[in-house]
């Protein structure tokens, strides 16, 4: 009888979450191809050499036709290959670190207004409220052009226009855990504010906000490369986003060069958005059957 | 609808403006350099007498607060600044531009809940049917597409394979000088790709939304009531369902405007679509910065309208809101 009880506590929620996702079948299609991709980018150039700028062949050489360059070529005469094995580094650091920034930020607004209420949520949330009147990719485009583009003031770009939503979601979960009797106790005992937010609310909001997480990579994906193909992204480094904008003019000549970068963005934020579905699915089993 | 609610939203909606205008002089202040060079324009062909014209008409040698206050003033006049590129006031630039804005971005936004609303209703009749599946799918992948790339390959489709739709600009050229309803019907038909290119991305999400909102008032009781005395299934769910399901819609319609002006960024900047969006895209490829400045003030000005229509038909919807403060 005993023995039954501590197996029973031992059921921790994030492993019952686990055994969720490692039923969902699209969530772990989504992990496979999003390794994949992690992978080809960060190994893909060692198996695969050649630099993305370097002009090797002729202009818009069709895929198929040369078996040195399999996807062909752009419209200088650049490795497809090489451009798109090199150009996901930046987009998924970009749109983690940018993910990274809007959680630290949403998180911090959120928790604080959430939990102390009155002025400072009053305060705090007229601030997001600011921040949501401002369309996110023109604020973006003037702080990336003002402040030079690196990536770290593109990530920051990003992330300072993506945080309102979070501070938003965690707010009311902040709201509605505050009110519950482990909390109660926690200042019975004599938690100071700060342990009760970040030791006691804090992980039990998590669910939702590793969901919004996951969602936010996707988003911040294709703000980088929304940002990239304008040509306000870094312009020594390749990417996806770069890639397409740089043919742009001459798409009615050459399809290859803009439909394989955008189908590499298109399958990274899929497979991310499919991981975000899946463990949505697996921390409100409740909510599956919509 | 009640007034004073009407005018606290509209004040606070100057206030928000306000900030903006703030923001805006506060980023010229923070970037690296000498301001009046920002202002001029980092093209390098400023001459002494404009940087001493933007000194002087900035007060760039007074203290910070006089010059925040001047700027305040000069946009509570009208005046956005000058820009030096196209060599206007910015804005009479943002006028010229603002209507084909406006029209790609309520035609898309009209289009991605319609058709967004009917897909997502047609799947909540059968939570597990071939539709409801459908919408799923595309919702997924509607999330997960660049809209400049959708914009790019509808432009390879039509242009080259199906020509049956214009992919650039907004009129054509031999139809400029064209009677009334001769060029409506021009516009609206190079209106189609760019605006159905942005819809797609806010289509999918209003299908899902529409689609979980519909099946939990399908749920509630006075649904079962309606079937019960006998109404017709297509009464019950147009007329006591939707009705119902349709406030989370309206709310997220609000929210989604200033992703909307975004996404239209990016679409002006494919098809050559004379709007603010295309206005920005160039005065940021030559640092124009007052032309920049002008674009976020009124795209802002924008997003802050429609949420305070959002906020005034949200009342006409529910009225249980009405007269409330």
């Amino acid at each position: 009888m005993r023995d039954q009880d501590t197996n029973f506590q031992a059921e921790s929620p994030a492993l019952e979450a686990w055994r969720m996702f490692r039923r969902n079948i699209p969530a772990l299609i989504g992990v496979a191809m999003l390794s994949l991709i992690i992978l080809a980018t960060l190994y893909g150039s060692f198996f695969y050499g050649g630099d993305p700028f370097d002009i090797v062949w002729a202009p818009q050489e069709p895929p198929g036709m040369t078996p040195e360059f399999p996807l062909g070529t752009d419209y200088l005469g650049r490795d497809l290959v090489a451009g798109l094995l090199t150009g996901g580094g930046p987009t998924l650091a970009v749109g983690a670190a940018a993910a990274a920034i809007t959680m630290g930020i949403g998180i911090s607004m959120g928790a604080l207004a959430g939990y102390y209420g009155g002025w400072v949520d009053n305060l705090l949330m007229r601030v997001t409220e600011f921040f949501q009147v401002l369309p996110a990719l023109l604020f973006a485009m003037v702080l990336v052009t003002l402040f030079s583009p690196s990536l770290f003031t593109i990530a920051m770009a990003i992330g300072l226009v993506s945080w309102p939503q979070t501070a938003r979601l965690t707010r009311a979960e902040f709201l509605k855990i505050k009110q519950l009797e482990y909390v109660t106790a926690a200042r019975a005992i004599g938690a100071r504010n700060k342990r009760i937010i970040w030791k006691v609310i804090l992980p039990n909001a998590l669910p939702p906000l590793i969901v919004s997480a996951t969602l936010t990579v996707g988003v911040a994906i294709l703000f980088e490369a929304g940002l990239s193909f304008l040509g306000l992204g870094d312009p020594n480094v390749m990417s996806w986003g770069l890639m397409i904008g740089s043919n742009r003019e001459y798409i009615l000549d050459a399809w290859w060069p803009v439909t394989f970068p955008g189908l590499a963005i298109f399958f990274t934020v899929f497979s991310v958005s499919l991981i975000g579905d899946g463990l949505n699915d697996a921390f409100n089993p409740k909510l599956r059957e919509r | 609808m009640n007034t004073s609610f009407l005018l606290r939203r509209l004040g606070y909606g100057l206030l928000l403006m306000l900030g903006v205008v703030v923001l805006n002089f506060l980023l010229i202040r923070l970037a690296p350099g000498d301001p009046a060079l920002v202002i001029a324009g980092e093209m390098g062909g400023a001459t002494q007498e404009m940087l001493d014209s933007i000194r002087e008409e900035y007060g760039l040698n007074k203290p910070v607060a006089v010059q925040l206050l001047l700027y305040i003033g000069n946009v509570l006049q009208g005046d956005l600044g000058e820009s030096f590129f196209f060599n206007q006031p910015v804005s009479s630039l943002i006028a010229q531009r603002v209507l084909p804005t406006i029209l790609l971005v309520i035609t898309a936004q009209v289009l991605s809940i319609v058709i967004g609303v009917v897909l997502g209703v047609l799947a909540a009749r059968k939570p597990n049917g071939v539709m409801s599946a459908f919408v799923s799918v595309f919702a997924t992948i509607g999330y997960a597409v660049p809209v400049f790339w959708t914009g790019i390959m509808l432009v390879i489709l039509f242009a080259s394979i199906f020509p049956i739709f214009p992919v650039e600009g907004m009129q054509s050229v031999k139809l400029r000088d064209a009677s009334g309803l001769v060029k409506a019907l021009d516009i609206l038909h190079h209106l189609v790709l760019p605006a159905f290119t942005l819809a797609v991305i806010y289509l999918a999400q209003y299908a899902r939304l529409s689609r979980a909102s519909m099946l939990e008032v399908l749920g509630s009781d006075y649904i079962r009531t309606a079937r019960a005395k006998g109404a017709s299934p297509r009464s019950v769910l147009f007329k006591h369902a939707l009705r119902n399901a349709a406030l989370p819609i309206l709310t997220v319609a609000g929210l989604q405007f200033g992703n909307l002006i975004s996404g239209a960024l990016l679409v002006e900047t494919v098809f050559n679509w004379p709007g603010m969006g295309r206005l920005a895209f160039e005065s940021i490829l030559r640092r124009d910065y007052p032309t920049i400045m002008g674009v976020l003030f009124f795209a802002s000005g924008m997003v802050v309208v429609a949420n305070i229509l959002t906020d005034m038909s949200y009342r006409l919807a529910d009225p249980r809101l009405r007269g409330k403060g």
